[in-house]
């Protein structure tokens, strides 16, 4: 398969994918009887032969939907039907991190977009593009469930809290340098390839990765602290990744102000024609 | 009156208003293993329903009163009792796991930390319901929990509590944990049904119910996380301990997720039917110096509240009766800096692209929203356009094929209800009166290099 068959239509339909190499088909095989017996129906399987697939090539190319049709019994039509309703399955040769800003609302405004724009900008790519050499893709994400760390960016799918544009400058410079880099809240960060195997249900076999950054993550635990009777930190916890510029000092409130929401009258924010808001949409659908 | 005094007085401190039992020993060192969760009473629950006959549990679980904490609050036991028993067809029992509704972060947190008190209800839930294969469908997005979930489950398997004969009760378990692939459809139970069974995750006509016909078109429940995971509980230390929390029609509970604008986003696990006010008061309230402007009761798929309703109890009753959902429990704050319209904008956006496209007024009447708002957040729309947005949301609510349609216009509906006059703002001024870069969670830091809080937000 070349990319040239690709690009250029001649009203022609594709050739069949070229199958994998045996010694990786053998391989594949093997794992795919391993996900098949977990599931009553082998259909069932279908998702997590794609992560698999993904996690061989990186992508779910054209000879992976091919394999899992193959696998299942099922047309290649079926295969791709299912390969591109999710968004997790990339559908052309993409970075080693999966780097993903959330600019869903909460975390847009608390500065996910800020941080999306200023990684777009570093980076110097769009949304769903890889920097050249290959190393990172840049995506923006949906709610990842951690609005209480907000703003999130996640790599690999692992939990980068309480971001701000520097700290996640930062980490796509650590991550294309090939530093280690450790999430605030997961294992150290390893290869897309190597995630999407363990998304496909074959656990992290690395020394250390469950239990890394250990138990609940601060903001999990601030209720249960009140609960006892703990004093809380009045301010928030920044990501305490090693190495970045500390962005976000404690914040030390005079007594002037207050703390609470409801007796502390407040204007309106102002009307500042220096900055009009404007919508960040970026989706290239 | 400052909330010092506020808390003395009423004799209501956080000590007496919340109640951590799920998040009890979060704390704890390796709180998500097996001997942590041991440490803790853990599969104490257990023993006591494979004592029960399966009815009696079931009955059991009905009668403690829990309800969904998914969103649409139906009571647990219910949805077991539905299960029809003897028909000779195989039981499933399908968690649902994929925490998707923009806000909500409270099952992903709770498997983190302690991922066996779903385990030790998953083996309840199925004595009861009959079945022998349960499934976790955990969205793909959080790799740090599916390592847990590996875990815990091998640790399971391990101790006896999955398996051939649980306990030496005679119940066989088989449990598979498996990842989807990125798609918030997924979250609504038949199309999660249908992702689980490797097609594209779009929501089944009902009838018929799951109950009757789901996974592999046999009985099959479909439960929350957290659902399941206050089961154990429940069986432990009593029903009746379950009932003294919350209200008759809301008993026990569950966990409040604060974020956005406030100074202490987190975890809250309380008992149904507290206020967003208690918890602003104990956990030091919005950002110094800003005001509460709007607020989700639980996730943006539900009507959005305002400072006017600070005092309304948190439960299913409270919240509906006041014109929302109590949902997932996703109070997202935000103050005076933020958009509305900007906000609605976004969460429109994230419906237009979760959209499954399977019906048509979701499919088209998202999209039409998102071309309406984006012109209007540009200061380009037109005052016809407001109504316009109601009357496009009003032809997806109630009209859709699954509940994402009737949460793509609560925002609009609420948004329009209570702040219609920031949308003539943007349409007479012209374009946007606020500054995104004021909102930030580094925006009052003044140690924070400006230029890069401001960088390219209006692009």
């Amino acid at each position: 398969m070349t990319t040239s068959r690709q690009d250029v239509s001649l009203g022609m339909p594709q050739l069949p994918a070229t199958p994998y190499p045996a010694e990786v088909r053998a391989r594949l095989d093997a794992d795919a009887k391993e996900v098949l017996a977990r599931y009553p129906g082998s259909r069932s399987a279908l998702l997590p032969l794609l992560h698999l697939v993904q996690s061989e090539e990186g992508y779910v190319s054209r000879t992976g939907m091919a394999f899992c049709a193959e696998t299942l019994d099922l047309t290649t039509a079926e295969v791709t039907a299912v390969a591109t309703f999710y968004s997790m399955y990339r559908r052309r040769p993409s970075g080693d991190y999966q780097v993903g800003v959330c600019t869903n609302t909460l975390c847009a405004v608390m500065g996910g977009d800020a941080i999306f724009d200023t990684l777009k900008e570093h980076l110097g790519v769009g949304n769903n593009e890889t920097t050249e050499d290959g190393k990172v893709t840049l995506e923006h994400i949906e709610c990842n469930a951690a609005c209480d760390f907000a703003p999130v960016v996640m790599v690999n799918w692992e939990f980068f809290d309480n971001q701000t544009p520097q700290s996640a400058t930062q980490l796509v410079d650590d991550l294309i340098a090939g530093r280690t880099v450790e999430p605030t809240r997961g294992a150290p960060i390893c290869s897309y390839k190597e995630t999407a195997r363990i998304l496909a249900g074959f656990p992290d076999e690395r020394p250390g990765a469950v239990e890394a950054t250990g138990g609940a993550g601060p903001a999990s635990l601030v209720g249960l602290k009140l609960a006892k009777g703990e004093a809380l930190p009045q301010a928030r916890v920044v990501s305490p990744r090693d190495g970045q510029p500390k962005s976000a000092q404690p914040h030390d409130p005079s007594p002037s102000e207050h703390l609470s929401s409801h007796d502390a009258p407040q204007q309106t924010s102002a009307s500042d024609p220096e900055h009009p808001a404007g919508p960040a949409a970026e989706e290239g659908e | 009156m400052t909330l010092a005094a506020e808390i003395d007085h009423n004799g209501t401190s956080p000590e007496k208003l919340l109640a951590p039992v799920l998040s009890a020993f979060w704390d704890q060192p390796d709180s998500w293993t097996l001997d942590t969760y041991r440490r803790h009473e853990g599969y104490e629950g257990l023993r006591k329903a494979l004592a029960m006959a399966p009815d009696d549990l079931i009955a059991y679980v009905k009668d403690s009163g829990l309800r969904g904490r998914g969103g649409a609050g139906f009571p647990t036991g219910m949805k077991w009792q539905f299960i029809p028993q003897g028909d000779g067809k195989p039981h499933y029992l399908v968690v649902n796991a994929d925490e998707s509704e923009p806000g909500t972060c409270k099952d992903i947190p709770l498997l983190f930390a302690n991922p066996h008190s779903l385990i030790e209800g998953i083996v309840i839930a199925c004595y009861a319901i009959r079945s022998s294969h349960a499934f976790i469908y955990l969205r793909g997005e959080v790799v740090p929990v599916l390592r847990r979930l590996h875990e815990a489950v091998r640790e399971a398997y391990e101790a006896g509590y999955l398996g051939t004969n649980i306990l030496g009760s005679g119940l066989d378990l088989e449990l598979t944990v498996h990842a989807g692939a990125g798609a918030y459809i997924c979250g609504e139970e038949t199309a999660l049904l249908d992702s689980l069974e490797g097609r594209r995750g779009q929501p089944r006509l009902r009838p018929p119910f799951p109950a009757v016909a789901g996974l592999y078109a046999c009985p099959t429940v479909v439960n929350n996380v957290e659902s399941i995971a206050s089961v154990p509980a429940i069986l432990n230390k009593g029903k009746d301990w379950f009932k003294s929390m919350g209200s008759e029609k809301s008993p026990g509970f569950t966990l409040y997720s604060l974020s956005g604008h406030v100074t202490s986003p987190g975890q809250y696990e309380a008992p149904l039917g507290i206020t967003l006010r208690q918890l602003l008061d104990m956990s030091g309230g919005i950002r110094a110096g800003h005001r509460l402007k709007f607020w989700t009761p639980g996730g943006s798929s539900t009507p959005m509240f305002t400072e006017e309703h600070l005092d309304v109890p948190l439960d299913y009753e409270g919240v509906g009766a006041a014109g929302s959902m109590l949902g997932t429990k996703a109070l997202q704050c935000f103050d005076e800096t933020t958009c509305v319209v900007r906000a609605v904008t976004r969460w429109t956006e994230f419906y237009a692209h979760e959209s499954c496209g399977k019906c048509t007024p979701c499919r088209e009447g998202t999209y039409w929203l998102v071309q309406l708002l984006r012109d209007i957040e540009a200061g380009q729309g037109e005052m016809a356009d407001l109504d316009k947005l109601n009357d496009i949301a009003d032809n997806i609510n109630g009209k859709s094929f699954c509940a994402l349609g009737d949460g793509a216009a609560s925002p609009i509906f609420s948004s329009l209800k209570y702040f219609r006059e920031e949308y003539e703002q943007h349409i007479t001024g012209k374009g946007c009166p606020f500054d995104p870069a004021r909102s930030t969670a580094w925006a009052d830091d003044k140690n924070t290099d400006g230029k890069n809080a401001h960088r390219g937000v209006n692009a």
